[in-house]
């Protein structure tokens, strides 16, 4: 492949209303051929939207949507070399799974004894080989699931959209797909452009994920980048789990800002452009706070102090330890080490909690 | 007792009596009178004599033919204009219009089936609305009759029809997912093929179910054809009626009434077996 062929797929500039609701504001994206980019976001922030005007069943209000460098407006969707996995996955009840799979080669007038051996090999390559005589109703969740893609790519598109694939499935299945989902990707080595509310199966199966709301891109990068270096409040908040709090600055030193919360913390943060008396939120990964027995063990920790378990949230290696800071009142989330020693935290028990400047994730509130 | 009290019993009852009185004894005693002939007065000798009679008479076997093959084309167009007024109602209309549409199909019926009928006179006759308006706009230089003829009777039984064919399309269309006609579309379909491949095979119950009441609403209609076909236009049940009636020829009539149950039998279980449904499916997709 040429270093300078055109991505698979570009947006620019796509922005789509509704009457008075703007949907998708302004979207610029590219995905690279052969990646699986994601879009995420909170129900109702545009993502299906984004996805009908690709796939050609709604016309963008402005902007363009290339697809290998050329311009699809205009063009319907039935002409459009890109398939689309719907959130239900919208298998056709009224054929069989091999019908299913060969409508597509059908309507390209694909020759008979073709569409059984492209068939046959598609349903080999999802693993389910010898099912095409099955009803659609006879198959598992997770089967459907295969099918639907399959059906999708037996035409070997150049972009497969997928709309929530997953969110029909119970959470076992769910895990597995995810890592089968990854896997067919790279099997048929097709763009994916997959769009979810769950971070988690968006930062798993991901090259890029682009982090949506209301209708903007808030954030594109790899899952790495969106979790540790936040480009926004929404995105510290949305991707992965933090505690929160809102506050002022009431000290620019060099580059250090002192940050004082509205329950009365005052935390040290990297200044990034802020300035005293800025409005800001400031996060903090769990799993970024250390805990120890007391304050010799914090020593280099930028914020420290002395607090009281509350309580103690046992899950295996995601346990988690609430604890009340005495002087603020406010309760923080900490994620509790897998090294001896801190199994045995009671509620009430007094430990020293401690994280240092660069995990303190301060964003100026914008005037909105 | 076996678990089945008098609350059973009583639930049945009005169902067993309905059967029973309203369609199983009258068949019977039909069955009975087409099998006899008189020989005297109050004397009857059983026979075939009735059947013989609607097969050797050319007026009788013509005329019930005609009616039926009248029916299956009324039923057929019945289901051309109804099947996309159908796919609008319920897919393509929303909200408040989809409700107006539907209700625009169910208003005729609130009156009855003679004023809706008279309704066709008045447009149609020589005097009437239609002929009136071609001679004002200079399309006719004379009155010109349009009724008493098959178009019109036709005409009437489409229009009387058309409600009992719209609900269970409706139904069924509204049953499909729209991303599944989608899905047609964005694995390459063409309109065309998406109807053939995805829309008709799920609305088939809805249409088999469809066509059936259309057929035998159209076969057993005694108004309109009456009213609105000509002399040419005779139709079976005007046999019967006349029969029955006018005749008081009761045997030959209820022979005449057989026939018909048979034909219907026989043109709805063609048409179950060509389309490969089942009565239960068809009538039971309201679920
Ligand atoms: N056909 C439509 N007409 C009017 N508003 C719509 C239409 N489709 C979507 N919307 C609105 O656009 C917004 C985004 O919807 P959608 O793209 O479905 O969100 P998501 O898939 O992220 O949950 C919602 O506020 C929704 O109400
Ligand atoms: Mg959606």
């Amino acid at each position: 492949m040429s270093a300078d062929s055109a991505p698979d797929l570009e947006c620019r500039g796509l922005t789509k209303r509704f009457g008075d609701i703007t949907a998708v504001k302004d979207v610029d994206f590219s995905v690279p051929a052969g990646s699986f980019f994601s879009i995420l976001g909170p129900s109702g922030c545009g993502k299906t939207t984004i996805m009908r005007m690709i796939a050609g069943f709604l016309e963008p209000s402005s902007g363009d949507i290339l697809i290998r460098g050329r311009s699809v407006l205009g063009v319907p969707p039935n002409k459009r070399p890109v398939n689309m996995v719907f959130q239900h996955l919208a298998l056709f009840p009224m054929m069989n799974v091999a019908e299913n799979i060969g409508y597509g080669l059908r309507r390209q007038g694909v020759a008979k004894a073709e569409i059984t051996r492209r068939t046959g090999e598609v349903l080999e390559r999802i693993s389910l080989p010898g099912i095409g005589a099955r009803k659609v109703s006879e198959l598992s969740g997770g089967q459907r699931q295969r099918v639907a893609i399959a059906r999708c790519m037996v035409l070997e598109p150049e972009v497969l959209l997928l709309d929530e694939p997953l969110g029909a499935l119970d959470l076992k299945l769910r895990e597995k797909m995810k890592i089968e989902l990854k896997s067919l990707q790279a099997e048929f080595d097709t763009t994916f452009v997959y769009i979810t509310h769950d971070q988690g199966e968006a930062l798993v199966m991901s090259d890029a994920v682009a982090v949506m709301n209301a209708g903007r891109f808030e954030q594109i990068g790899a899952a790495r980048d969106l979790y540790y270096r936040p480009a926004t409040a929404f995105v510290a908040g949305f991707v992965g789990e933090a505690n929160r709090w809102s506050g002022r600055v009431t000290r620019v030193e060099g580059d250090t800002a002192e940050v004082q919360t509205d329950a009365g913390l005052t935390l040290r943060a990297p200044a990034d452009g802020l300035k005293t008396n800025d409005k800001v939120s400031v996060f903090v990964r769990p799993e970024a706070i250390s805990i120890g027995p007391d304050a010799a063990a914090m020593q280099d920790q930028a914020f420290g102090t002395k607090v009281q378990v509350t309580a103690m949230l046992f899950n295996g290696a995601n346990s988690r330890v609430l604890v009340r800071d005495p002087q603020s009142g406010s309760e923080i989330d900490v994620a509790l080490p897998q090294s001896a020693g801190f199994a045995n935290l009671d509620k009430g028990a007094e430990v020293q909690i401690g994280w240092t400047r660069e995990q303190t994730l301060c964003f100026a509130d914008t005037a909105s | 007792m076996t678990g089945r009290g008098l609350g059973f019993y009583l639930l049945l009852a009005p169902l067993v009596l309905w059967l029973g009185l309203l369609i199983i004894l009258p068949h019977i005693d039909m069955a009975i009178v087409s099998l006899r002939t008189r020989v005297a007065p109050r004397e009857y000798v059983p026979s075939l004599d009735n059947y013989a009679a609607f097969i050797t008479e050319p007026l009788y076997i013509v005329t019930f033919l005609r009616t039926a093959i009248m029916s299956v084309l009324a039923t057929v167009i019945t289901l051309i204009i109804a099947f996309p007024i159908s796919y609008y109602i319920a897919k393509i209309a929303k909200g408040r219009s989809q409700a107006a549409l539907f209700l625009m199909c169910l208003i005729p019926f609130w009156v009855s089936e003679l004023v809706r009928t008279f309704g066709w006179i008045i447009l149609l006759r020589e005097t009437g609305v239609i002929s009136g308006f071609l001679q004002w706009l200079g399309l006719a230089d004379q009155p010109i009759e349009m009724l008493y003829n098959d178009a019109a009777m036709m005409l009437g039984l489409v229009y009387t029809s058309m409600l009992f064919m719209v609900v269970p399309l409706t139904t069924t269309l509204e049953s499909l997912d729209d991303a599944v006609i989608e899905a047609g579309y964005d694995l390459g379909g063409s309109g065309f093929s998406v109807l053939r491949e995805i829309v008709i095979p799920h609305a088939m119950p809805g249409i088999v179910s469809g066509c059936i009441v259309v057929f035998m609403l159209s076969l057993g209609n005694y108004l309109t054809p009456t009213m609105l076909g000509g002399k040419g236009s005779l139709w079976f049940t005007e046999l019967i009626y006349s029969q029955f009636i006018v005749r008081f020829n009761w045997e030959l009539g209820a022979a005449f009434g057989f026939c018909l149950l048979g034909a219907s039998s026989l043109i709805v279980w063609s048409i179950l077996r060509l389309t490969g449904q089942t009565l239960e499916r068809t009538m039971g997709e309201g679920k």
